[in-house]
């Protein structure tokens, strides 16, 4: 059981360490200069926001940007390629239980999350002086939040039929939720019928608690954001369970 | 013999309301080296993919060494290794890696099973190309890989799905030579193919599937035993006289040979003897269909 799934792990890793000029390299560019225009540059006009300035105010929500959308993008491609082209089945010919599988690939898309996670924070911390308040919170929240999207990624990964389908819930759905979670503002600054719906969005919820961690101010109580991780999470973790015992568009 | 494999009234219905197995029932004893056959599309693979986990069956019951697929998926599975027919690797893998990862997968470890990875590299010749991508193997490499792979933990079972189609010949006799020392090790061996010859000689028993159902199963002697016409093609180095006067009937297929059909009460040596009489000399004799080929075609008939 535990060599099964180390294996898996150590498979998912190598998978994107192999093809890093795809999957670690791009989100650390492209976060890092995020945060010099929209932080650096554009920041000072911007003015303070919950009591710090902007550029430090949007450091943890672009972080946790990157790891949601890595952590989703690898157990969503990962997976479907490994129905793609049939690899899949050597983990159905094998004693190995859908809960091995299931923590292995998750593992996978943490793991993904956290290096490029990891990468942005040592690229930010190179250009801005900052400190993070308390790792640990910031830690425990970057791992309900990497565990949370990398199953989403594997739920998508089992509906997905074509390439567009493991494309199409990143840009149309995660993106929008992302922004729209105050990962760019706080929401005390939105007028109250909208402050009232983003507290409709999760991503919310775990945009706050990080910047929690990081700067030690937030708009929500921490017990809720982890509540309702660990809700979804559950929920999430039921729901591809199921789809892999039954082996939905997995076992014809 | 203990049984390896009993199949009761299996039957597969697809989404698309396709029956492709009616309620199939089948034997395989232990040790056994066991031909699968039919045409395309009778059912072989649907058959293995259900035998081997990678597909959901209608109805009704597998066995294997006695375990009973449904309560005791993982020893049954621990039993089988499969070589499927279509190739189901990540082309973006490392051949090592890939058997190392199976292993995994049954869980071994990969210091354990690192040495029997590099025996079956060796023996399928791949063993310098271990660190190459799959993806960059010929068709033949990629089966051998497969083949490789699942032996990898072992099994008691082997089941190959049209192991050696795009094998050249060289490699298809040593493929055969391997698995036959297998077989002799104790293995039992499941074999689907579409070169009858390749049954014929590795296959001790035998069933025939056609349109979803068991047309036949039975010992291969038994079924060649069956067979009461064969026809031969004899060739002369000279040029054939213009009439033979013989008392069987021929078919004259150009100026060098003919063909004659072999039935009860005509044996070679007296043809061969009338033959001689009208002066018609014999260089060779080869046989025009393979004996199990015309069989075959009787019994899913399509002749
Ligand atoms: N996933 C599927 N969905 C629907 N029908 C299928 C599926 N897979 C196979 N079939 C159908 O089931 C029947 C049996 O197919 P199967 O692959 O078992 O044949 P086979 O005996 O292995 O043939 P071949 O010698 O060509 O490999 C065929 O009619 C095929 O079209
Ligand atoms: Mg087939």
């Amino acid at each position: 059981m535990w060599i099964a799934y180390k294996t898996i792990v150590i498979k998912e890793i190598l998978r994107f360490s192999r093809i890093w000029v795809q999957t670690i390299f791009p989100p650390i560019i492209t976060t890092s200069l995020y945060l010099l225009i929209f932080g650096g540059l554009m920041g000072e006009r911007i003015g303070r926001m919950q009591e710090v300035d902007y550029l430090h105010f949007i450091i943890p929500g672009i972080i946790l940007m990157t790891v949601i959308q890595n952590a989703y993008a690898n157990t969503v491609a990962s997976f479907f390629l490994a129905k793609f082209n049939h690899s899949i089945e050597e983990l159905l010919v094998s004693p190995v239980s859908h809960w091995v599988i299931l923590l292995g690939y998750i593992s996978g898309g943490v793991a993904r999350g956290f290096a490029v996670g990891l990468g942005v924070f040592a690229a930010v911390s190179f250009f801005v002086d900052f400190t993070i308040n308390n790792i640990f919170i910031t830690f425990t929240i970057f791992l309900l939040t990497a565990i949370l999207f990398s199953l989403a990624g594997f739920i998508n990964a089992v509906f997905a039929k074509s390439f567009d389908d493991i494309s199409i819930v990143p840009t149309f759905i995660l993106l929008p939720m992302i922004y729209l979670g105050g990962m760019f503002y706080s929401i005390d600054i939105l007028p109250e019928f909208w402050q009232e719906l983003s507290k409709f969005n999760p991503i919310y919820y775990m945009v706050d608690a990080f910047r929690l961690g990081f700067l030690g101010s937030s708009n929500s109580d921490l017990s809720t954001s982890i509540l309702v991780l660990l809700l979804m999470i559950f929920i999430l973790a039921v729901v591809a369970f199921y789809l892999l015992k039954r082996g939905i568009n997995i076992k014809a | 013999m203990p049984i390896a494999l009993k199949i009761s009234k299996l039957c597969k219905i697809y989404d698309n309301k396709l029956s492709a197995l009616k309620s199939i029932d089948l034997q395989v004893s232990q040790g056994d080296f066991f031909a699968l056959l039919g045409s395309n599309g009778a059912g072989k693979t649907t058959a293995i993919g259900i035998i081997c986990g990678l597909l959901n069956k209608t109805s009704g019951r597998i066995e294997v060494l006695g375990f009973d697929q449904d309560l005791q998926t993982n020893q049954v599975k621990k039993l089988i290794g499969l070589m499927p027919q279509e190739f189901n690797f990540n082309p973006f893998e490392p051949i090592e890696e890939i058997l190392l990862n199976q292993a995994g997968y049954y869980g071994i470890s990969r210091s354990k099973s690192k040495p029997n990875a590099e025996i079956l590299l060796k023996k399928m010749q791949l063993w310098s190309k271990r660190f190459d991508m799959a993806k960059s193997l010929s068709g033949g490499m990629k089966r051998r890989l497969m083949l490789a792979r699942a032996l990898i933990h072992q099994p008691k079972i082997l089941i190959l799905d049209e192991p050696t189609a795009g094998v050249d010949v060289e490699i298809r006799h040593s493929m055969w030579a391997y698995l036959q020392t297998l077989n002799q090790q104790g293995m039992t061996i499941i074999l689907t193919t579409h070169y009858l010859e390749e049954a014929e000689s590795l296959c001790r028993n035998i069933a025939i599937l056609n349109e979803g159902k068991v047309v036949e199963q039975t010992s291969m002697n038994k079924l060649l035993a069956k067979i009461s016409q064969q026809t031969l093609i004899l060739e002369s180095l000279e040029v054939l006289p213009k009439q033979i006067n013989v008392d069987f009937g021929i078919k004259i297929l150009d100026e060098n040979s003919f063909e004659i059909t072999l039935e009860s009460g005509l044996n070679l040596n007296l043809v061969m003897e009338k033959l001689s009489a009208q002066g018609v000399n014999i260089s060779y004799v080869r046989s025009s269909k393979n004996r199990l080929e015309t069989l075959f075609l009787n019994l899913t008939g399509k002749n």
